[in-house]
């Protein structure tokens, strides 16, 4: 019985890390990805300091101090100062080496942060949709739909919201994912470090058709490459315009991918602007950082004045 | 007006295995009815049962609410597990979206608040009062009420199965998609009003049982003398009186958008989702260690007697529990690290999630050294205990991994989450309940399960967990998210597969148990527990016959040390005849209880399908139900000194002959 635990649970984490061949999370292809596999098998392996001990002593006590063997029986041994500070100190030094990990780890990864990098970032805004995603390139003019294309080695800044549901967006292959939220934005920021095709997906349910909610991300070899592919979306003709989009919206499953080669000037704003709310709108856009967001000719909606209670009161006073 | 609301005939649905099921569960009903009427038992079951207001009674109905649960619970896992094992390469399965999303969102309710919780509330109604010297709970009438609250809510659920449908959105019901916009139909009301009113319940059990353990204790027990569990179950409800309001709230806001048009958490007008994900997580992370807490005082109760010895570091026992029960409180952003808040935030709440890990693992080194020169006896609660021991540290470790938020990105909302959730859920909370029901069963039925089919049960839920969750840690590193309804990538059949293969294999488990249950019931007087001491137990309980007398203790013990019974057994004064007893002062059944239940499922009923005059009338029966208890006279009587003196001497018999 004891052996057999214990080869299933080693057995388990064996085939775990040789899984990792195959396309998934430890298979990364990109640069936080590899980061964040290095994490995983870091703090594996610490806490396994702590967790194989806890699992050869719980089968080891078992079996020695069963009935029947004659072992030492203290039955009302139960406290010792020197194991309770051991028992209490082990794990804390454990978590405080993880501790810092995190920490350090949490910032390096944050995924607002941009990716340092040589190379000028291409900019991408990603709106889920039920159940598609939509890809604009704004300083191309271009958008697709499931899929997306950029070059390797080129941080992608990824600026996120969605039209519906929340949904979340991620490459598995690449790192880390983020919610798409209607109403908001977040922000990711990704890097291929080879040329490949990736499975892209939501990981985050979102209702009927979510299982088929996927795209291709595809990271060329060579900028040049990429730009056959725009040229390739470019060629389609077609522009995404405000009724389009609204086509767009309505809920498909397994949608095809598809090609704008013009886009609606500020489609993505629009679409942010739409769910926000006159709160939203000023508390967001009255910031400086975010007010020179605000596309031309758009008008931030005015904080009402305070009541004319207020005034009364403080006459009052 | 339409007197039946939203109501029609379309609401019964279509789905052939939808309708095979109502046609057992049908059968099954009449054949129950017939068998009733027949035995002339509806009597009896309503004035001994239904209507009852002791604890122990009341917790063997939760428990058979929880177990009822399971097996429909169970359904659910298995007909995900086939689909998800069939629905490979591009095909389709058996389960359209559809119905596909409703069983995971079914499986979840179902499994949290309707297995899990009614089987640690049973366990510690039946438990706590025992174990501090008390005749009853502070509120007999109140937990009689909690408990036609949670059947209610049960109710609620599995009426969905054939009137309308249930929440397609996930056992969280994370708006947008679970308002009005995205989810139409009646599923997430039933949701609502399920969880609603069955939560209610629940915080009206967490006041009770607060108030009994600070109220109620025998003398000489001061609360750091209380044992183990009963300690473990009070944090329970701490984090029960502090959570689930915070439940009513979110659920409430909710139900606001869905019936009133209001915008809390809607797309459009301000509204915003994230503020209901933030609540349900304020209640959803203390919810896990309500569960998992009381397991860990069983487990501390189980190995200490087991061990023969006292239990390990009982000091820092109870201040390890109650320091997860504080930090449960602030870790709950780590259910969405991928939601975008910053660095920091991130990071305070990865590390104080860590920090949970110590005080539990200093838990399982307590338990460790109580084994420690002990002489254990490996009986079948024991089996659970070490099953626990090894699974438990696994989930731990996989728990503190997610709580690293770079990690997080990439293993959120994956299988490994599922993995991960069901390693220390199952692993913790229902290996202890298990435990826990083997440990307490002679106890509370008066006689043994047999220990073979206890360990078939056990080695089938151990090697299936196994089986069916290692795989899923698996597929998660293999990037296969949650909640798909098929899929198309061959590398991950094979995982797929044999989590299939463990879900069959924790089948016969429970079918092994069911068997456990029956055979036990039939061969019952061939193993009654004459000595209501079954294993040499450390606590009050054990002092009692099995089942317990109904007024529990005749005379109020007097607490001197920690393991109470051991300490009168070692003085010699455990069985004490007495020449004389006071009259004993005992609440009345009350038939309040069960009448608010039915006014509630109605009243939840006719919200869902929007019935207006009977969502008032039912409202209004429970207020004058209320009423009408809080006016009534009847509610006590005394047990006189002549009957009390009968049944202890008839227990002393039976224990100077076991």
């Amino acid at each position: 019985m004891l052996t057999r635990n214990l080869s299933k649970v080693a057995l388990a984490a064996l085939v775990a890390l040789l899984a990792g061949c195959q396309g998934g999370v430890l298979d990364p292809k990109g640069q936080i990805g590899v980061m964040e596999k290095e994490l995983i098998i870091t703090a594996t392996i610490l806490m396994l300091l702590v967790v194989v001990p806890v699992i050869l002593m719980t089968l080891y006590f078992a079996w020695k101090y069963r009935e029947g063997r004659g072992e030492a029986y203290e039955p009302k041994w139960s406290h010792s100062t020197k194991i309770e500070t051991v028992v209490w100190v082990i794990p804390i030094i454990i978590i405080a080496i993880l501790g810092v990990i995190t920490y350090k780890s949490t910032h390096a990864l944050n995924p607002y942060k941009p990716i340092e990098s040589e190379e000028e970032p291409i900019t991408v805004e990603v709106v889920s949709l039920n159940w598609k995603w939509l890809f604009i390139y704004p300083d191309l003019g271009i958008a697709t739909v499931n899929e997306l294309a950029f070059p390797a080695n080129v941080p992608v800044n990824f600026k996120i919201t969605s039209a519906g549901t929340m949904n979340s967006f991620f490459i598995p292959q690449l790192g880390s994912q983020i919610y798409s939220m209607a109403g908001m934005e977040t922000k990711l920021h990704l890097i291929a470090d080879e040329p490949g095709t990736f499975k892209g997906i939501s990981a985050n349910y979102s209702g009927h058709g979510f299982t088929g909610m996927k795209f291709e991300a595809i990271a060329t070899p060579t900028r040049e490459d990429f730009q056959e592919w725009v040229e390739g979306v470019k060629a389609s003709g077609e522009t995404l315009s405000t009724e389009r989009y609204e086509e767009l919206v309505e809920p498909t499953e397994y949608h095809p991918v598809e090609y704008f080669a013009s886009v609606k000037d500020g489609l993505y704003f629009d679409i942010i602007w739409e769910y926000m709310g006159d709160m939203g709108r000023i508390d967001f856009y009255g910031k400086p950082e975010y007010g020179a967001q605000l596309p031309e000719g758009v008008i931030l909606p005015q904080r009402e004045q305070k009541s004319t209670t207020h005034e009364a009161e403080e006459a009052s006073h | 007006m339409n007197l039946l609301g939203k109501l029609s005939w379309d609401a019964i649905p279509h789905d052939p295995i939808v309708l095979v099921t109502l046609a057992i569960v049908a059968i099954g009903g009449a054949a129950l009815f017939v068998f009733m009427t027949l035995a002339k038992k509806w009597g009896w079951l309503w004035r001994e049962w239904l209507t009852s207001v002791d604890h122990k009674r009341l917790g063997i109905m939760y428990i058979i609410l929880a177990l009822v649960m399971l097996v429909r619970g169970f359904a659910d896992a298995i007909m995900m597990r086939t689909q998800l094992a069939v629905a490979t390469n591009g095909s389709e399965g058996y389960l359209p979206p559809d119905h596909y999303d409703q069983i995971f969102t079914a499986h979840g309710v179902i499994m949290i608040i309707f297995m899990a919780m009614p089987f640690m509330i049973g366990l510690m109604n039946i438990i706590v009062p025992l174990q501090i010297g008390a005749r009853d709970v502070a509120f007999p009438f109140l937990n009689n009420l909690s408990f036609w609250l949670a059947v209610s809510g049960a109710l609620l659920v599995n009426i969905s199965l054939g009137l309308g449908e249930f929440a397609m959105t996930g056992w969280v019901a994370y708006p947008p998609l679970s308002g009005l916009e995205f989810s139409p139909g009646t599923g997430v009301d039933y949701y609502i009003w399920a969880l609603q009113i069955s939560g209610i319940g629940t915080t009206l059990t967490g006041v009770n049982f607060l108030v009994t353990v600070l109220k109620m204790r025998a003398p000489g027990m001061k609360l750091m003398d209380m044992p183990i569990f009963t300690w473990t179950c009070t944090w329970a409800n701490v984090l029960i009186v502090a959570s689930f309001p915070i439940l009513t709230a979110a659920l409430a806001m909710l139900t606001l958008d869905r019936y009133l048009d209001f915008h809390f958490f809607t797309n459009d007008l301000g509204g915003n989702s994230m503020m209901y994900i933030n609540l349900f997580w304020a209640w959803g992370h203390p919810e896990v260690y309500i569960l998992v807490l009381p397991a860990f005082g069983m487990f501390s109760e189980i190995v200490s007697t087991f061990s023969g010895k006292r239990l390990f570091g009982h000091k820092s026992m109870i201040y390890a529990s109650g320091a997860i029960s504080i930090l449960g409180f602030i870790v709950w952003l780590h259910h969405f690290f991928t939601m975008g808040a910053s660095a920091n935030v991130n990071a305070f709440f990865g590390i104080m999630t860590m920090i949970i890990a110590i005080p539990t693992g200093v838990k399982l080194f307590n338990w460790l050294f109580t084994m420690y020169k002990g002489r254990i006896r490996m009986t079948v609660p024991m089996y659970w205990v070490m099953g626990f021991m090894i699974t438990f540290s696994i989930g731990g470790m996989t728990g503190v991994l997610l709580a690293i938020p770079g990690a997080d990105y990439v293993l959120h909302n994956s299988l490994f989450l599922i993995a991960h959730f069901h390693n220390t859920i199952i692993g913790g909370a229902v290996f202890g309940y298990l435990a826990g029901f083997a440990f307490w069963f002679p106890k509370a039925m008066g006689f043994h399960l047999d220990p073979k089919l206890g360990k078939v049960s056990f080695w089938c839920w151990f090697i299936g967990f196994f089986l069916a969750f290692m795989p899923l840690y698996v597929l998660g590193f293999l990037g296969m998210t949650r909640r798909l309804n098929h899929t198309d990538n061959a590398d991950w059949n094979i995982w797929l597969y044999i989590a299939a293969v463990g879900a069959f294999v924790i089948a016969i488990g429970i079918g092994a148990f069911v068997l456990q249950l029956f055979l036990g019931f039939k061969n019952k007087d061939k193993n009654l527990d004459k000595t209501g001491d079954p294993w040499n137990g450390h606590t009050l309980e054990w002092s009692l016959a099995s089942p317990p007398q109904f007024y529990n203790f005749a005379k109020i013990p007097h607490v001197e040390d920690l393991d109470a019974f051991t300490d009168m057994k070692e003085k010699g004064t455990a069985y004490t005849r007495h020449a004389s007893y006071e009259p004993i002062h005992m609440p009345s059944n009350t038939n309040a209880g069960p009448i608010m239940g039915l006014l509630a499922t109605a009243m939840g009923f006719a919200l869902i399908w929007h019935i207006w005059w009977l969502a008032g009338a039912s409202f209004i029966g429970l207020i004058v139900a209320f009423i009408c208890r809080a006016y009534a006279s009847n509610t006590d009587y005394y047990v006189q000194p002549d009957e009390v003196a009968r049944i202890e001497n008839e227990h002393l018999d039976n224990v100077a002959k076991g």
